[in-house]
């Protein structure tokens, strides 16, 4: 079945204290290659049969309403991802 | 995202808008108004520096002279709090109002440090990270004044229970706060927890700490010295919350301009603990001259107040300013409100043994610049001057307004608007009626709150909520301690704003007392609506005036505190919500006074008399009337009330006190029995007789200077006679009773605790989950 994926990040202005964490414990195991790290998250929408337009489209509701918080969180991608 | 400095520097993606490019350039367009300037107070910035103003100092000046930071339009009532003081009443004053927070004295070497804040407006918008902050905010506040954060408490006012909005801002808020303090290892103590339909667009999110210091770790926000760093330390600068405090906590909501709602912050509470401990380390090493928080207003706050509460001068390099974003223009740098920040000053000699304290709690710096004699703060971007000002034209001498006031055409028909409904007649309707008023979202059990926060992490939370009021140990080894309540009731201020101040003071008062703690000193957080309304603006007046007569009457002072305007949403104002907390002092936590009952035996006593006073009560709240007079409010009874509930506790004649307020006697008792569960008989016929009203009025009414005790028999005697000897009116109402599991009230109904725990417990649970 065909799932969609959702990608969430924190605005860049935005503080994000859990990528700060991870940035912070990167050097300590000798990973010391990164000047950064944002977190943000995934999700996937299994859909079934196809996804018509429609369902693209409450994909993309649900995106911005219930699956991110406007105000601190960007949703960098909606996309289809076919069946394996 | 980590950029050096020069880097951020060379990049010059804008144009800079230098003071020299400012004075060459007179006729430039600024956006003084977007930023939330007047056209008045726009030509007065003019008129100051001679010149336009650059887009940095446009951007300083819009943030420190906004409603939040200078307090234009409160500053002419608030002076009342300074000129109705005492010499007396600052006896125990280490630092009053004006700085960060105030210190009390509390003996033994020891003081407090305690204020609360409100964070309405953020909390509105993103209720997590709003909620969160404010805590975090208030935390530093305490740090500032070197002292070590020991509890927090949280006020909150929330719109109707079952409006479909209030469960997205009580799930969001509570976490937030529980989110920030439990992380931070603070324990939340109390507060408050009101459902009106007037906070629906706008929440009250009150946040007050207490911190605990030695008499000599006082630290002020002062830069003096010519020659001394300044430095800046914490979580770096980044575009969260930019105009916050000029825009969001100034202005009503209004939907038409969404726009208007420029990004929350977000804390991070394990920074904030670290950047704690850091700050104390400082303290005991002596290494920092003085010390300011960022909070509202950012950098333009803490260069242009340490300037000019010192020397009067400051010169800092705005590119060494370490930001998590390189894209930030020099303006939004200063007023980036990005959490957990602090700014010191610190001598050449010390400045290495500053920079070994942050390497050790491995905390951010960069040194941004030095203290000057020179009366202007100067701040530069890379090399080029962009501020040029008199600092104290920034933080102190902001425009004043006498704004217009005026009561409220329609107070006299609210004050004629009696409640007179029909009242409950006959033991089932009074039982009824107790069971609705302990189920209602007012009076409820807010247990489903208070236990997402820890309220006994660190161990020395001697009492905390449901009891009167939050009780902290400070010394371990003598016991001496604190206790600490705010209240407010916005339905009797709404009624009669001067009154309603003094209710708030006097109840909050009366609970520290009820806990057995000696009350020493007042902070005030004044949510109100927009200033601009002059009914609004008279509720305020009026409110202060009620706050600092009371004070003096009661003999504490206020020792900092915050006013919060602008919260009405679509022109509709909240009801005038004045939060009063009062810290009170106690030699020996161990002798503190729980507010339930539990040994067998003991009798009841109900301190102080009953008049027929329902209007603003709970009770016609539930009937949903709100109008008349509020209680009356007899000061010098508190205080006597005050007086005697100490020295009970202190000579041991009491084992369980709680005040009546909200709900009345009936609330009292019910919450007395369910505490532990114990149940008692009670009569009421007697003190029925003996103020002339009946058993429904007595049990509803909210008369005030009131409070029900339970008494060892063995000290019932010696009781009675310290209240007969003070003239202060008592009545035996009834007993103690282990075995009945139920409140009997005699020869009317008997109300079993079960059912009256199943009513007062499921509310919260019912509507949140």
């Amino acid at each position: 079945m065909p799932r969609i994926v959702v990608d969430v990040m924190p605005k860049p202005e935005i503080l994000d204290p859990q990528g700060k964490a991870i940035a912070g414990a990167l050097p300590r195991l000798g990973l010391t290659g990164f000047s950064a790290v944002r977190q943000g998250k995934r999700f996937e929408l299994t859909v079934d049969g196809d996804v018509t337009p429609e369902v693209l489209e409450q994909a993309r509701t649900a995106a911005a309403t219930v699956l991110s918080n406007p105000v601190i969180e960007d949703v960098t991608r909606v996309e289809v991802i076919p069946e394996a | 995202m980590t950029v050096s400095p020069s880097a951020a520097a060379e990049q010059k993606k804008f144009r800079i808008d230098t003071v020299e490019h400012a004075a060459a350039t007179p006729g430039t367009e600024l956006p003084w108004a977007e930023l939330g300037l007047k056209e008045d107070e726009f030509n007065r910035v003019v008129e100051i520096l001679g010149r336009r103003p650059t887009a940095a100092e446009l951007a300083m000046y819009s943030v420190m002279w906004s409603e939040h930071c200078s307090y234009k339009s409160s500053k002419v009532h608030l002076k009342q709090f300074g000129e109705k003081v005492t010499d007396k009443m600052k006896e125990h004053l280490l630092v009053g109002i004006g700085e960060n927070a105030g210190v009390v004295d509390i003996g033994e070497g020891w003081a407090v440090t305690f204020k609360v804040e409100s964070h309405n407006h953020p909390s509105f918008v993103e209720p997590y990270q709003g909620a969160a902050t404010g805590v975090g905010g208030i935390v530093r506040d305490i740090i500032s004044m070197g002292a070590r954060p020991v509890a927090v408490m949280d006020p909150l006012r929330f719109g109707a229970i079952d409006h479909p909005d209030t469960a997205r801002l009580v799930h969001g808020i509570v976490s937030g706060i529980g989110g920030y303090g439990n992380s931070l290892g603070l324990p939340n103590i109390g507060g408050e927890l009101v459902f009106d339909s007037v906070y629906q667009g706008n929440p009250l999110v009150n946040a007050l700490a207490v911190g605990v210091l030695r008499h000599e770790d006082i630290r002020l926000a002062n830069a003096s010295g010519a020659g001394n760093k300044v430095v800046l330390f914490g979580a770096r600068t980044g575009g969260d919350g930019i105009g916050g405090a000029s825009v969001l906590a100034s202005e009503s909501f209004d939907a038409t301009k969404p726009s208007k709602r420029p990004a929350v912050q977000v804390g991070d509470p394990f920074a904030e603990k670290v950047l704690i401990e850091c700050c104390l380390e400082l303290f005991k090493s002596s290494v920092v001259e003085g010390i300011q928080d960022l909070g509202a207003a950012g950098i333009s706050c803490a260069t242009s107040e340490l300037a000019s509460n010192g020397d009067g001068g400051m010169h800092v390099e705005l590119t060494n300013v370490l930001l998590r974003d390189p894209t930030l223009t020099p303006g939004e740098i200063l007023m980036s409100e990005s959490q957990e920040r602090m700014m010191a000053v610190v001598t050449p000699e010390n400045a290495d043994a500053f920079e070994a304290i942050m390497a050790k709690w491995n905390v951010e710096y960069s040194w941004l610049g030095e203290v000057t004699d020179t009366g202007r703060l100067i701040i530069d971007w890379a090399g080029e001057t962009i501020v040029d000002v008199d600092p104290r034209t920034v933080a102190h001498e902001g425009p004043v307004y006498q704004r217009p006031m005026a009561r409220p055409a329609a107070q006299d028909s609210i004050e004629a608007n009696s409640f007179n409904a029909e009242r409950p007649f006959g033991s089932a309707a009074v039982k009824d009626a107790i069971l609705e008023l302990m189920a209602s979202p007012n009076m409820c059990d807010k247990s489903w709150v208070t236990n997402q926060y820890d309220r006994y992490v660190q161990g020395n939370t001697a009492l905390a909520m449901p009891d009167d009021a939050g009780v902290i140990r400070v010394d371990e080894t003598t016991g001496l301690g604190v206790a600490i309540s705010t209240d407010a009731n916005g339905r009797y201020s709404y009624l009669n704003p001067y009154e309603g101040a003094k209710l708030a003071l006097a109840e909050s008062y009366r609970n520290v007392s009820t806990a057995g703690a000696t009350p020493l000193a007042v902070t005030d957080c004044l949510n109100f609506g927009s200033p601009e309304d002059p009914g609004v603006m008279w509720q305020f007046a009026e409110s202060v005036r009620g706050l600092a007569d009371g004070c003096r009457e009661l003999g504490v002072p206020v020792t900092g505190g915050n006013v919060s305007l602008y919260n009405q949403t679509g022109g509709v104002a909240i009801h005038p919500t004045p939060v009063v907390g009062v810290l009170g002092v106690f030699d020996d936590v161990a002798r503190r006074t729980p507010s339930g009952w539990r040994q067998d035996g003991q009798a009841i006593y109900l301190m102080g008399t009953t008049q027929d006073e329902l209007d603003g009560s709970e009770y016609a709240n539930l009937r949903g009337h709100l109008g008349g007079k509020p209680p009356k409010v007899d000061l010098q009874a508190e205080k006597l009330l005050g007086e005697l509930l100490v020295n009970a506790s202190r000579d041991g004649m009491i084992d369980a006190a709680h005040d009546v307020s909200e709900g009345g006697l009936a609330a009292a008792l019910s919450e007395m029995a369910l505490r532990f569960g114990v149940g008692a008989r009670i009569g009421l016929g007697e003190v029925c007789e003996r103020d002339g009203v009946d058993l429904f009025t007595l049990l509803f009414s909210e008369s005030q200077a009131r409070a029900v005790v339970a008494v060892a028999r063995s000290e019932e005697v010696r009781f009675k006679d310290m209240c007969s000897a003070r003239g202060f009116a008592h009545a035996r109402i009834g007993v103690v009773d282990t075995e009945i599991g139920a409140l009997d009230f005699q020869s009317n109904f008997v109300l079993p605790l079960d059912e009256l725990k199943a009513a007062h417990e499921g509310t919260l649970p019912r509507h949140f989950g």
